[in-house]
């Protein structure tokens, strides 16, 4: 296919279509509110589903439904809304079946903003509905992997019959880029053994429920899951590298902050400075092995986010203390200028002995004092 | 319904599993369970069934009907016979909730699968509480009554009024057919059994959305026997909820059963 311009929020839409998209339902939020006015037209000239619900309770409760029946189906929302989408998303877990969400994130706690930011990478990853269950979350950069990762999404929810984001900030959403569309994939209904449409006279009745009175009953599901997320952590892990073979420093940001670290890091090499970036796609699966082993090379890491140090616990943990981690965000839904990043690539470039103060807390200072 | 051999006069519906229900001595849910059964098998539309549970009593109503069945979470059982209906709509979906599930955390649910017309039918049991919880107050909950988190009486002045479900979602346009019947003798069983088969012959119709609000005892919350609990039902719950046709459009008045 030629490359076309495509705003973001609107090639994930038209990607999921491509996809076999068979229902969407949504609510409109800013900055995500293109996927669902896109939709509104596209859906029902494919007599295809699609349902601006009453609100993102009900519209992720319509995607459990259709879920159920083991349908192409797909929400998306923006962070206020996707925190109103967790009571689905765990029942949806615990159902065992797949759906996928897209998450245009805003600043935020609250009401926060409509700016571009990377708020909610703990409640996608770490978090959000209760009870005990994984997710996979991915974490696009650019319009055309936003449009490559929604086809992904469809084919990971099914394989592992388990829930998939996809977390990108407004930015992304909003933004417009060439971009190549797949080829459109006829609906194609696959005869899951689990889905509930109906006998027609021809099997057993099938049930599909999140509730498992007896403990121990529970406990089997809560071991089936981590099972499967075991199989998902080994096959499924997603990363680009940058300049990484020789890098002292290596940078590790996704979605906008891993883009903008990357024009930071082109004009570092071009001072000669050994730097790298490693940008997680999945950020669930995280790339934990990935960043041990480059522990063997880095004198030093630098966690670039959009928020207040979310993903950098996940880094740390991978890190294990054997070289210092740094931090530089920008919460708030404010976006760093490279010339920023650069600073701090220089800086730990320049400083000679090892940092032990806390990432977080040293970040917090260096922003008090400019700020 | 088969036909009964000689003396045969009761059996179990097609649509009904062998297990045996939770519910209390004296309840209703178990008759409101078996006009559903009876229904579908006599419209011989058991295999093409997809029902949604609530969370409440009924919570476990799939462990009873032999069809496809999902587990909604409190409240959202008509966003999820929705989402199921919209990708399968030759199948015939119905929802089965209690007044808690219902009319309390899912009124935005219900208000709005009825406003959209959606072609799904509700089973609505208002037994006028919280049964599962242990018999807490509703928005249905009788003014003066007691329950356990009524504990001196709904007072309207700080806890409201009842809320009369049929006679809302009668006023919106995507409703087809809405009316509420009683459960508490058999004349009245017989008439609700003819609301829910004309519930679901709206639904396969494609005429809207069906509704059968069903007054319901229970027992055991209500610290009364079953006895008692029927003539509290006709007593107290029907003047306060009139039995009644509140919204049936031209097309389902046609229809003939």
């Amino acid at each position: 296919m030629p490359k076309e311009l495509w705003k973001g929020n609107e090639a994930i839409a038209e990607a999921a279509v491509r996809a076999g998209l068979e229902a969407y339902f949504g609510y409109p939020i800013t900055p995500q509110t293109e996927v669902l006015e896109y939709l509104s037209r596209r859906m029902p000239e494919l007599g295809r589903a699609f349902v601006q619900a009453e609100s993102e309770l009900g519209a992720v409760n319509m995607v459990y439904g259709a879920a159920c029946t083991g349908v192409r189906v797909m929400s998306s929302s923006s962070s206020p809304g996707v925190s109103l989408m967790m009571e689905g998303l765990s029942y949806i877990a615990g159902t065992e079946v797949p759906a996928v969400l897209v998450n245009v994130m805003r600043g935020g706690p609250g009401l926060g903003n409509i700016a571009p930011a990377q708020s909610d990478y703990n409640q996608a990853v770490h978090g959000g509905g209760h009870g005990d269950y994984p997710r996979i979350v991915l974490a696009p950069a650019s319009v055309q992997e936003a449009i490559d990762l929604t086809v992904l999404s469809f084919d990971l929810a099914e394989k592992y019959r388990m829930i998939t984001m996809l977390i990108l900030d407004g930015a992304i959403g909003q933004m417009m880029e060439p971009a190549e569309m797949p080829e459109m994939k006829p609906v194609h209904r696959q005869d899951f053994d689990w889905a509930t449409n109906g006998t027609m006279g021809k099997r057993e009745r099938r049930l599909l429920t999140s509730i498992y009175l007896n403990p121990l009953d529970e406990e089997q599901t809560n071991l089936r899951l981590l099972n499967r997320w075991k199989e998902v952590q080994a096959n499924e892990v997603r990363y680009k590298e940058y300049f990484i073979d020789d890098a002292e420093i290596v940078i590790v940001g996704f979605g906008t902050a891993g883009r903008v670290a990357l024009s930071a890091v082109r004009t570092a090499r071009e001072q000669g400075i050994k730097v790298g970036l490693l940008r997680p796609i999945t950020v669930s699966p995280f790339p934990t092995e990935r960043l041990s082993q480059l522990t063997g090379q880095a004198r030093a890491f630098l966690v670039t986010e959009m928020n207040m140090g979310q993903m950098l616990d996940d880094v740390q943990l991978a890190v294990r203390g054997r070289v210092p981690v740094e931090f530089y965000g920008r919460p708030g839904g404010v976006v760093p200028f490279p010339d920023e990043i650069l600073n701090e690539i220089k800086r730990i470039a320049s400083s000679p002995t090892a940092d032990h103060t806390d990432a977080r807390d040293a970040w917090l200072t260096r922003m008090t004092e400019r700020v | 319904m088969t036909t009964p051999a000689n003396n045969l006069v009761y059996e179990r519906p097609e649509a009904f599993t062998e297990t045996p229900t939770h519910y209390c001595p004296g309840c209703t849910h178990g008759v409101a369970h078996r006009l559903v059964a009876e229904v579908l098998e006599e419209m011989n539309i058991t295999d093409k069934t997809i029902g949604v549970a609530p969370v409440g009593c009924a919570v476990f109503a799939y462990n009873y009907f032999d069809v496809d069945f999902v587990e909604a979470p409190h409240g959202r059982a008509p966003a999820m016979a929705t989402g199921v209906k919209r990708v399968l709509p030759d199948r015939v979906v119905f929802t089965y909730q209690g007044d808690g599930d219902l009319a309390s955390i899912g009124m935005g649910e219900i208000v709005h699968a009825a406003a959209r017309g959606e072609n799904l039918t509700v089973i609505f049991i208002n037994n006028a509480n919280f049964g599962m919880t242990g018999g807490q107050m509703a928005p249905t909950t009788l003014p003066g009554m007691k329950t356990s988190s009524s504990q001196n009486g709904r007072d309207v002045e700080t806890q409201g009024y009842p809320i009369k479900v049929s006679e809302m979602l009668s006023t919106l346009e995507g409703v087809g057919y809405c009316v509420r019947r009683s459960l508490h003798d058999p004349k009245n069983i017989r008439l609700a059994k003819k609301a829910i088969r004309t519930a679901f012959e709206t639904q396969v119709r494609g005429l809207g959305f069906s509704m059968v609000e069903l007054l319901s005892t229970c027992p055991t919350n209500w610290g009364m026997t079953p006895v008692n609990s029927l003539k509290f039902v006709e007593e107290h719950m029907i003047p306060a909820y009139p039995l009644g046709d509140y919204k049936i459009s031209d097309a389902i008045k046609q229809i003939k059963i």
